[in-house]
């Protein structure tokens, strides 16, 4: 099976202070590499600053990084100049941790799922409205609703309108930045439902960011644990779960017990 | 809600003060060059509604007579009481530039009525007054608006390019506000032509106003830009391909407004003094097109200052205007900041 | 002690730039001092050309900058056409005017904003903080040169105070306490005007200032420790309040200056504002620039008097 994504040991560094200060570097990834085939899901999981949501960034090619390749099937995102970005935003796309901030709070939800056909000019006007209703109808918000903008919707409906607008594109991975953080826990498992009913409705690649271990085992296959900008340990979800190897991984997994997660609610499929 | 009730009323007051000066033809009696040189310095003039100890529906004024013995100083002549006319025909003005119109709100015959007095040349204060306005007023709100054109302009290039661009912009800004501002604006207004046409003048003033405003709000807009340009619903729109000027148009333009329209009612106020400023000095429209400040020039005069008491009066005419600007400014900045508040 | 070196630094560059930009503000100027004098029959063509030469007004824009600069260096300043005399002495006399104007209007500013603006803060929403209220929203909407002009007029008409200038005619022959009288009969209603277009903002912010230090959370825990309320306020809720005022101190400086160049060409007081006048209507280009520059350097002083006064009151910027 041809690999979707291949990620050829990235590294990303940021340089920060100020003029008069000492300069100082982030170095936010050391050197990652994997590779996610199609069908799949990935669950990328670390602690906050283990370097998960900028590996995010780097695949979707949201970020430059500073060395290193990523491959998504045949086009090398990482040479892609910025004009040459319309390639891939049908094949990748990203749903982000916190909705207040990744939706514009002046937009109708609506328009917000429209505004992705709207950049990539998919058909007229009338196409744009046609696929955004019929996506926010698939994710379970209300018609009437559509034209009111994201404060007045709750934090799962929210995400719900960024999922809906993840999808207008079609893409073939989606990346998925802790997206159930920031939720309450019984919204957590309506939208991790939601979630597994369109990756297999749609064919999707999925790949969940989460710190959480008992998500990520009850969402994906394969697990990756991240620190410090490197991967300490890859391997499928129920092997990681009953044998951890790695010391963080062995770490997070007795973080995790214990606690009422999504692991606990019943699973559609 | 109850902010943008405030701010309504506001802009309606303002609306209000702004079209009473726009129809500066319709409201003034007289043309405003119009001379007469049998009445010059007159004292404002009162109206009446009692003769002769009887109530009378219509208002009415006596009109001048010499003083006993003096040569310059009038008095009310009560053998001759003249009726105020309403919506009468008179002199032929331009409503709103466009327009030619008769009809005046108000008119007298047989005598000329100084309602605020009149100037060394018998002209009429209070049409000067209304048709002064016209210009300052103007000169005001476009050297606002292109100043906020320019500032938005320079702030979003600034903010959203960042690097080199951004470190000379904001150095230049720097520079710009390290001078006291009127220094700056008669600097500015010193190294131009000095003595030219009134609308190379007006249009002069605009420019030297809009050079001197720009370096605040751009940096506010700066700042504006700088925080929704990390806005996760940007790099959202980046995801889906959105190119610089997608982003700039419809995500963090929309977020300078607020900024912008409350810099507007703090710039237009003190652009409309700053042309005041230079006009009283002789450095910005000149005679004998009125403009507020023009109309106080007279003042530097010691005579005219301890005699004439009514040559101030175009001073006070940008009072209420201050008021209005500034109660609308006040309201914008409280509903920015309540805004951020809840949103 | 870095901090102030570099805050030294900064302001010498700022004030290096703002001579080139007066400068090229100047490359605008059509006509200069020169070409009025060529219609004037009694001066010779070679007299325009020496002139000319030694003023190197023909030159390009960069070498008319560093023969300035070089004027600047010693002393000098460049040259005043109108006055026939280098323009630094010039300066320097109206300077000291409008340096005694600013300072008297400055202190006495602050004199009254403090109390009136910590007073306001400590009996917010009351009948004193009301009143006070609708006394700067009133004089906030008189613009400087209304208010000039009223005072001008109310001067000309009671007679009480003089109506321009510095000092009477015969100042020379008066007693020690007679010119003091004088000057400060002259000086009333320039600091009149300028005090009065200044306190309104400065009330307003410091009462802002106080205010947010009285109702910090800091602040009511020492209320709780029982400490007394003339304590809490000077040494608990006015150190607080300390950085906003020190940076609204540096901002009251620049806006003062502009201020008072207005009031001294209204009131005819001998400073900066009416030479800079005379020198526009004068094209007296090296005077105008000078005149600039002269005012740039008393903001940046006043600034740096800010930042070093900051330096002193805050720690958090010695740490740095």
């Amino acid at each position: 099976m041809e690999p979707l994504l291949r990620v050829e040991n990235v590294a990303k560094h940021y340089s920060g202070g100020g003029a008069f200060g000492a300069k100082r570097e982030v170095h936010a990834l050391n050197g990652v590499s994997l590779t996610i085939y199609p069908g799949t899901t990935l669950a990328l999981v670390g602690a906050s600053g283990s370097g998960k949501s900028t590996l995010a960034l780097c695949m979707t090619g949201l970020e430059q990084v500073s060395s290193g390749r990523v491959w998504f099937g045949e086009t090398e995102i990482t040479k892609l100049q910025p004009h040459e970005r319309g390639a891939i935003c049908s094949k990748v796309q990203m749903v982000f941790q916190d909705p207040a901030s990744s939706l514009n709070p002046r937009m109708s939800a609506l328009e917000l799922v429209m505004e992705p056909l709207r950049i990539q000019k998919r058909g007229d006007r009338r196409a744009w409205r046609a696929r955004a209703t019929e996506l926010l109808d698939r994710v379970g918000l209300h018609k009437e609703r559509l034209h009111q903008s994201p404060n007045e919707f709750s934090g799962g409906q929210r995400q719900r309108i960024a999922l809906a607008r993840a999808l207008a594109l079609g893409p073939k991975l989606l990346i998925l930045d802790e997206a159930l953080s920031a939720l309450d826990c019984s919204v957590q498992a309506q939208i991790a439902n939601l979630l597994l009913e369109l990756q297999s409705e749609l064919a999707l690649t999925c790949v969940f960011i989460t710190h959480d271990m008992a998500m990520a085992a009850h969402l994906a296959d394969e697990i990756a644990v991240m620190a410090r900008g490197r991967i300490v340990e890859m391997g499928s979800a129920s092997r990681l779960m009953s044998a951890p190897e790695h010391e963080v991984t062995q770490r997070m997994l007795s973080a995790a017990r214990g606690l009422n997660t999504v692991a606990d609610a019943p699973r559609l499929l | 809600m109850m902010q943008r009730r405030r701010i309504v009323r506001w802009v309606v007051a303002l609306f209000v003060l702004h079209a009473a000066v726009a129809c500066a033809g319709f409201l003034a009696p007289y043309d405003p060059v119009q001379q007469d040189r049998e009445h010059v310095y007159s004292a404002p003039m009162r109206i009446h509604f009692v003769e002769h100890g009887r109530m009378r529906l219509r208002p009415f004024f006596y009109a001048q007579r010499l003083r006993e013995g003096s040569y310059n100083l009038f008095e009310e002549d009560t053998e001759r009481a003249i009726p105020v006319d309403f919506l009468v025909t008179g002199a032929p003005y331009r409503l709103l530039g466009l327009v030619v119109c008769r009809r005046h709100l108000f008119g007298v015959q047989g005598a000329r009525l100084y309602l605020l007095g009149s100037d060394g040349f018998g002209r009429d204060q209070l049409s000067r007054i209304l048709y002064g306005g016209q210009l300052s007023l103007l000169s005001g709100l476009l050297g606002a608006a292109c100043t906020v054109f320019f500032s938005a302009l320079i702030g979003t290039l600034a903010g959203f390019y960042g690097g080199w661009r951004d470190a000379l912009l904001m150095r230049l800004a720097e520079l710009f506000l390290a001078l006291p501002w009127l220094y700056l604006l008669f600097a500015l207004r010193a190294f131009l032509p000095l003595s030219v046409s009134p609308t190379k003048a007006f249009l002069l003033v605009v420019v030297v106003l809009a050079a001197v405003g720009w370096a605040r709000p751009a940096r506010l807009v700066r700042g504006v830009v700088l925080s929704v340009k990390e806005r996760d619903f940007v790099r959202a729109a980046r995801g889906f391909g959105a190119g610089d000027a997608y982003l700039v148009r419809h995500h963090i333009l929309p977020e300078t407004r607020s900024v912008l329209l409350t810099q507007s009612a703090i710039l237009v106020p003190q652009f409309v003094l700053a042309e005041m400023t230079l006009s009283f000095l002789g450095l910005g429209i000149p005679e004998p097109v009125p403009s507020w400040g023009n109309l106080l020039g007279i003042l530097q005069q010691y005579s005219v200052l301890v005699s004439y008491w009514w040559m101030y009066l175009p001073a006070l005419a940008i009072v209420p205007f201050f008021v209005g600007y500034q109660g609308l400014a006040n309201a914008l900045h409280e509903d920015e900041a309540t805004a951020k508040i809840d949103g | 002690m870095r901090y102030l070196a570099r805050r030294l630094a900064q302001a010498a560059l700022l004030l290096l730039g703002v001579s080139i930009l007066t400068f090229l503000f100047s490359a605008l100027a059509p006509g200069n001092y020169l070409d009025d004098m060529r219609l004037n029959p009694q001066i010779s063509a070679a007299t325009l050309a020496a002139l000319r030469a030694q003023y190197d007004l023909d030159r390009p824009l960069p070498l008319r900058y560093a023969r300035w600069m070089n004027s600047v260096a010693h002393g000098e300043l460049g040259y005043s056409f109108a006055y026939n005399s280098p323009v630094a002495p010039l300066l320097w006399m109206r300077a000291r005017n409008t340096l005694l104007l600013t300072l008297t209007a400055m202190l006495l500013a602050w004199a009254l904003a403090l109390p009136l603006g910590i007073w306001s803060a400590e009996k917010r929403g009351g009948l004193p903080d009301r009143a006070v209220s609708l006394a700067t929203a009133t004089l906030m909407v008189v613009p400087d040169l209304v208010l000039a002009l009223g005072l001008l007029i109310l001067a000309a008409r009671s007679g009480w105070f003089p109506t321009g200038g510095m000092v009477s005619v015969d100042f020379a022959e008066l007693s020690s306490a007679g010119k003091f009288r004088d000057l400060a009969l002259h000086m009333a209603l320039p600091v009149a005007a300028l005090v009065l277009s200044a306190l309104p903002t400065l009330v307003r912010h410091i009462r802002a200032a106080v205010g947010d230090a009285l109702t910090a959370p800091f602040l009511r825990a020492a209320m709780a420790h029982g400490i007394s309320r003339r304590k809490l306020l000077y040494r608990y809720a006015l150190r607080a309040a300390a950085n906003p005022l020190i940076s609204l101190f540096g901002f009251s400086v620049g806006a003062l200056l502009s201020g008072s160049l207005i009031v001294e060409i209204v009131m005819s007081w001998p400073g900066l504002g009416p030479l800079l006048l005379e020198a526009i209507l004068a094209r007296d280009l090296y005077v105008v620039i000078g005149g600039v520059l002269f005012s740039t350097v008393f903001l940046v002083c006043g600034n740096f008097l800010a930042d070093m006064l900051l330096y002193w009151a805050d720690p958090r910027i010695r740490a740095r």
